[in-house]
C-alpha cells in the first residue's frame, strides 16, 4: 500500500533578500546573491519551494589575525596580511559566494584605524572581488557608528550588508543603510523576542523588510548550538505562519564561534584521544555550519577553506529534492 | 484574530444621517479610524431605515474605498444588494451572512465562488431559530461545511458563526456557544474559520466593553478566528492581541499590541 505523505500548508514564507548591486543597479558588483524565499521547513522540498540555496560568506579581517591557531593560518597562507588578496583568494580559489569583512583594526587596541582608512580597505576589497560584500565593525558601538556610516556613504549604491544593528544601537546604522542603499544585519542575543522587536523597531524607521538580514547570534558546536538550532527553528515556524517580523533570512558567524572552541584549537599531543588537530578544527567548523544550515540559516560566515568545501558539498546534496 | 469593524452601520445615528445626506466625511473618517486601530475588515450595513438600500450600499462601498483598501464585509439580508455590492469591491469581500437554509445556501455559495468572496454562515436556520445546545447547532454548521464542499468554496473562506445571545437573555447559552466553536473546528480538515457578532453578548447590559472583551478572549480560547466588533475599543483590541500571544499564535515581542493593530503580523 502506498504511504500517504502528510504535508503542512504554510501561509507564509521567508522574505527574499538580494545582496550586492551590479552596475545597472547602481553598484559595481559583477554578481548579486539572493537568499530567502523558502516556503517550507529547511530542505523539505516536497512541502514548499526553496528558490535559493544557503550561501557561504568567507570571513576576512582588515588586520592579520595573529591570534588564530597555526593550522588555520597556514591553510589561508600569506594573504592574511592583505584583506584584498585574502578576499580574492576566498572567491577565486575557495569558492566563497560572498565576503564578510571585519574592520577589526578600528578597535583602538587592535590598530585604531580611522574611518577613512577603513573605507580604503573596503574599497580595496570591492575592487578585488565581484561578489557581494558584508562589512562589520569592531564591536565598539561609538566607533562602529562612525566607521560603518563612513563606509555606507563612500560605497553608496553597492548594497553592502552592514552590521551590526542591535536593540541598544540601531539608529545610526539603519539610517546609513536607508540613505545609501545598503542592507542591514539586525543582531539579537539568542533571543527570539528581542529578534522580533528589533525588526519592528528597524522597519518603523522606514527600511523595508527585504533589506534586513537577521543575525540571531549562534553558539558553536558544543557551546550552545542547540539554543541556536531551536531559535532558528522557532523563527522559521513563525515565518511560515506568516509572521513578517521574523521572516527575514538569517546569517551566522560560524567561523567565529567554531574556532573559539577548545576542541578546534588544542593539539593531539595534549589530547591524544581527540585525533589530528587540523582535521578536528575543520570538522568543528563544518559541523557547526551544516547543523545551523539545517535549522534554516541562509548565510554561513566561515573561515577554513577545507571546511567551506565540505559545507558546499553538503548544501549541494541538501538542495537535491528528496525522493519519497 | 481578524476584527471586522462594526461601526459603518446605519443603525448608528452618525452613519444613518451621513447616508441620508450623502455626506462622505463621517463614513470615511470611521473607515480610516477603524483601519488604523487594527480592523482587518470593515462591515458595511445600510441599516433598516435607508430609503433606497441598494443605492445606499453602493454609495457606502465606493465612499469607503476612496480612503482605505481594507477589505469589506457586506452586511444585508437582501442578496441582490450584496451581489451588486460585490461587483464594486476592489478586494475579495465577505458576505454577511447566510443561514443554513438550503434555498439561501443555493443563492449565496455560488455567488461567493463567482466573486471570489468569503461567506459568514450562521449555525441556525429559519425554522430552528438559535438552537440552545451545541448538539443542536452542529448539524446546521455541518450543512454549511457540506455546502462549501458541494459548491467549491474553499473551506478557509467559510466563516461559521456559532451565534451568541445577550448574557442577560440567555446566560446558559454562553457555554453552548463555546462548545459549538470547539466542535466546528473538527468538522473538516482544513477546518472552516469562525466568527461571531461579539457586541451581541452585551446588548442592554452594563459594563458592555468589559463583557465584550472577556467574551472575546474566552471565544478565542475555543477557536474563534474573527469577530464583528468595535475596532475602536482600544481595550478590546489589546485583549485580542494579548490572547493571540498567550495562545502562541504570535511570538511575543514588547510591541505586541501595536504590532497587532498595525496588521504586520
Amino acid at each position: 500500500m502506498a504511504v500517504q505523505v502528510l504535508k503542512d500548508r504554510n501561509p507564509g514564507k521567508l522574505t527574499t533578500v538580494t545582496l550586492g548591486a551590479t552596475k545597472e543597479q547602481g553598484g559595481t558588483r559583477t554578481k548579486t546573491i539572493t537568499v530567502g524565499g523558502d516556503a517550507c521547513l529547511p530542505f523539505l522540498h516536497f512541502e514548499g519551494e526553496i528558490p535559493n540555496r544557503p550561501v557561504i560568506a568567507m570571513e576576512v579581517f582588515d588586520r592579520a589575525p595573529v591570534e588564530w591557531n597555526d593550522e588555520l593560518k597556514n591553510a589561508l597562507g600569506d594573504v592574511i596580511n592583505d584583506p584584498a588578496a585574502w578576499a580574492k583568494k576566498c572567491v577565486e580559489e575557495w569558492g566563497a559566494d560572498m565576503i564578510f569583512l571585519r574592520l577589526q583594526s578600528a578597535d583602538p587596541e587592535l590598530g585604531n584605524s580611522s574611518p577613512e582608512k577603513c573605507v580604503q580597505t573596503v574599497k580595496s576589497v570591492l575592487a578585488a572581488v565581484g561578489v557581494p560584500v558584508a562589512v562589520v565593525g569592531c564591536k565598539i558601538d561609538e566607533i562602529d557608528n562612525k566607521v560603518i556610516s563612513a563606509v555606507a556613504e563612500a560605497c553608496a549604491g553597492e548594497n553592502l550588508l552592514l552590521g551590526f544593528a542591535t536593540q541598544d544601537n540601531y539608529n545610526t546604522i539603519v539610517a546609513a543603510c536607508m540613505v545609501h542603499k545598503h542592507t542591514v544585519i539586525a543582531q539579537s542575543p539568542l533571543d527570539i523576542n528581542i529578534c522580533k522587536q528589533l525588526n519592528i523597531l528597524i522597519t518603523e524607521m522606514g527600511i523595508p523588510a527585504d533589506r534586513i538580514i537577521i543575525d540571531p547570534s549562534i553558539g558553536g558546536l558544543g557551546y550552545g548550538i542547540e539554543y541556536s538550532y531551536s531559535i532558528g527553528e522557532r523563527g522559521r515556524l513563525g515565518a511560515l505562519q506568516g509572521d513578517k517580523m521574523l521572516s527575514m533570512p538569517t546569517i551566522g558567524t560560524v567561523g567565529f564561534e567554531a574556532w573559539k572552541a577548545k576542541e578546534a584549537n588544542v593539539s593531539a599531543e595534549e589530547f591524544p584521544g581527540w585525533g589530528d588537530q587540523a582535521e578536528r578544527g575543520i570538522l568543528w567548523e563544518a559541523i557547526t555550519a551544516s547543523t545551523l544550515i539545517q535549522s534554516g540559516m541562509s548565510i554561513a560566515v566561515m573561515r577554513h577553506p577545507e571546511a567551506v568545501k565540505l559545507v558546499k558539498k553538503n548544501i549541494e546534496e541538501l538542495m537535491v529534492p528528496s525522493s519519497l | 484574530m481578524e476584527i471586522i469593524g462594526e461601526r459603518i452601520n446605519g443603525m448608528f445615528k452618525d452613519i444613518r444621517e451621513a447616508i441620508k445626506n450623502k455626506d462622505k466625511k463621517p463614513v470615511q473618517d470611521m473607515a480610516i479610524k477603524q483601519t488604523e486601530n487594527g480592523a482587518a475588515w470593515l462591515d458595511i450595513n445600510t441599516g433598516p431605515s435607508a430609503e433606497n438600500p441598494m443605492e445606499a450600499m453602493k454609495w457606502l462601498i465606493t465612499t469607503v474605498q476612496e480612503v482605505v483598501d481594507t477589505p469589506l464585509s457586506l452586511d444585508s439580508t437582501n442578496y441582490d444588494i450584496i451581489e451588486e455590492g460585490l461587483k464594486l469591491c476592489k478586494r475579495p469581500a465577505l458576505i454577511n451572512s447566510c443561514h443554513a437554509d438550503r434555498y439561501k445556501i443555493e443563492r449565496v455559495f455560488p455567488m461567493a465562488v463567482k466573486y471570489n468572496a468569503k461567506v459568514i454562515g450562521l449555525a441556525m436556520s429559519e425554522t430552528s431559530g438559535i438552537p440552545k445546545t451545541a448538539d443542536a447547532r452542529l448539524p446546521l454548521a455541518m450543512e454549511l461545511v457540506a455546502a462549501a464542499d458541494e459548491f467549491g468554496l474553499p473551506m478557509e473562506d467559510l466563516y461559521i458563526d456559532p451565534l451568541i445571545l445577550p448574557v442577560n437573555v440567555g446566560q446558559d447559552y454562553v457555554i453552548e456557544s463555546l462548545e459549538t466553536l470547539r466542535q466546528i473546528k473538527t468538522l473538516a480538515d482544513p477546518a472552516p474559520k469562525t466568527t461571531v457578532g461579539l457586541s451581541n453578548i452585551s446588548q442592554r447590559c452594563q459594563n458592555r466593553k468589559l463583557l465584550n472583551r472577556t467574551m472575546l478572549v474566552m471565544l478565542m480560547a475555543y477557536g474563534l478566528d474573527s469577530a464583528i466588533a468595535d475596532a475602536n475599543d482600544d481595550d478590546l483590541m489589546a485583549a485580542a492581541a494579548t490572547a493571540r500571544v498567550l495562545m502562541n499564535k504570535e511570538i511575543y515581542c514588547d510591541s505586541f499590541v501595536e504590532l497587532y493593530k498595525s496588521k504586520r503580523y
